[in-house]
């Protein structure tokens, strides 16, 4: 009996399940990113404390212990019967963004000096030096870093399948009660995950070679 | 660049601007933080006594022996992995080329697979049984093995050529220049991302949660869950408190590494070369 034949549509659920978790959280962290990485280099303090808090923490626990808090403290004390995907995409994307507002921000530094200077010279507020000037410079170099960053991000959702959430890792329990050899079950799982992670990487190749210009 | 070149010294009517930010930011995070704190008093969370199971000898030697097993994973994965390191890099820079292809299909095979999916493979006995220790060091080993090795060659190869050469020319043998010219450079350029990426294997041996292993999640977990206190359980206390103990450890770690990159520059810019002496007077006998 052949494990991926057999199980066609549990895959393909195991599979769906996995890319919309790292697409959904790939988007919140890219946003939340953002915002963070806005929130490190802008003029009002309170925002830059908050910023610097959120990464330091959040890059320093592990992403497990996210879960933990995300699939056994939230639904008993904050919002009863919340559903798992949301607490997966929140428990990711929190922990990515605090990744990516990191690799934003030291996209920022390699803008040269004189660009922002320059831009506060013709009268250009913070936001407008950020959206017109520098973000559009700091893209380039942000680029490489955020590929690998989503990649890790894809890998990191199959620790959400441990947490009962239907996913690519998940689905390995349910065959594996069902009698089929273990080998095979993480040889399909593997070249699910190799295809979305190689698929990121060719992605952002091409976005690289896109955005590249000659200097 | 800094963040002060972003943006111009406020001016009157920005100041006024930013205060208003402030106060409205501020304000919006302590109604978050205060809507968190009711729902949390209303479970009856900050009741005193969840805080006192921490008072008890036998949850602090728990605390204290997940602590250590949690420490004895990461030491030995640590050094287990940066040895492996050093061999798959070896490999991924020899003559040879079937040695060099197998150490990038190697490396490139394990970077890509999920550790989980590594370490439960291990686990649940691909390779015959192994105890949930050995299981998540060695699945630790393997993936971290893999990226150290690509930082080492990175190291390796920021490395002027020059060097290699002018070893080569002095009759140095291959393994003499690896060995005693190209890695040290290597080590020494690239000693801080190293040391991010144990990093990221002290907080990766949380994963041992998922085997079993009885870390300190796995603890947290059972505390958190076997110890109701008038029939509240201490949930959010031992995530506080587990909490607290994974960031202070990278914390710590995160700060060697910004000690060891702090005083590598300075060496750089210190170094001087020796003054030279004032000749010698020779006294005539």
């Amino acid at each position: 009996m052949n494990v991926l034949l057999d199980n066609l549509a549990l895959f393909r659920e195991g599979f769906l399940g996995t890319l919309s978790l790292t697409a959904v959280s790939a988007v919140l962290a890219l946003v939340l990113g953002l915002v963070i990485a806005g929130f490190r280099v802008s003029p009002v303090p309170p925002l830059r404390i908050f910023g610097t808090l959120w990464v330091t923490v959040l890059r320093n626990t592990p992403l497990t212990l996210l879960f933990l808090v995300a699939f056994f403290v939230v639904p008993k004390v904050l919002f009863p019967g919340i559903n798992s995907f949301v607490l997966a995409v929140c428990a990711c994307g929190f922990y990515t963004s605090a990744f990516i507002a990191e690799a934003i921000r030291s996209g920022i530094n390699t803008v040269p000096m004189g660009q922002a200077e320059a831009a506060r010279a013709i009268g250009m507020s913070f936001t407008q030096t950020m959206r017109i000037v520098v973000l559009p410079q700091a893209t380039r170099a942000v680029v490489p870093p955020l590929s690998s960053l989503l990649i890790a991000l894809t890998k990191n959702t199959a620790i959400a399948g441990a947490f009962d959430n239907v996913d690519l890792f998940n689905i390995q329990k349910t065959l594996s009660n069902d009698g089929y050899d273990i080998a095979m079950i993480f040889v399909w799982i593997t070249i699910g995950y190799l295809i979305i992670t190689y698929a990121i990487n060719g992605l952002f190749r091409l976005l690289e070679n896109r955005l590249e210009v000659a200097r | 660049m800094s963040a002060s070149v972003l943006f111009d010294a406020p001016g009157p009517k920005a100041r006024v601007r930013n205060v208003i930010y402030s106060v409205v930011g501020s304000l919006a995070l302590l109604a978050l933080v205060a809507w968190v704190f009711l729902r949390l008093s209303d479970k009856g969370q900050f009741d005193g006594a969840l805080w006192d199971i921490f008072n008890y000898a036998g949850i602090r030697e728990n605390i204290l022996d997940a602590l250590l097993s949690t420490l004895k994973v990461f030491a030995l994965a640590g050094v287990f992995s940066l040895v492996f390191a050093v061999l798959l890099c070896v490999a991924r820079l020899s003559d040879h080329k079937p040695v060099r292809w197998v150490a990038v299909v190697f490396i490139d095979l394990f970077r890509s697979i999920p550790l989980l999916i590594t370490i439960f493979a291990l686990w649940v006995g691909i390779l015959g049984h192994m105890t949930s220790m050995w299981a998540l060091v060695l699945g630790l080993t393997i993936y971290n093995g893999c990226v150290q090795a690509e930082i080492l060659r990175a190291g390796v190869n920021s490395v002027p050529k020059g060097q290699a050469e002018a070893a080569y020319a002095l009759g140095l043998r291959k393994t003499q220049v690896t060995a005693s010219i190209l890695f040290p450079q290597a080590v020494r350029a690239m000693l801080p991302s190293i040391i991010s990426q144990l990093v990221v294997t002290l907080k990766d041996t949380s994963l041992g949660f998922m085997i079993l292993y009885p870390e300190l999640l796995y603890s947290a977990r059972l505390i958190g869950n076997n110890t109701p206190v008038n029939g509240v359980y201490p949930l959010v206390q031992t995530v506080i408190v587990f909490g607290a103990i994974y960031i202070a450890l990278c914390l710590a770690l995160a700060a060697l590494a910004n000690w060891i990159e702090r005083r590598g520059r300075r060496a750089k810019v210190g170094i001087q070369p020796a003054k030279a002496e004032p000749p010698v007077e020779v006294t005539k006998v």
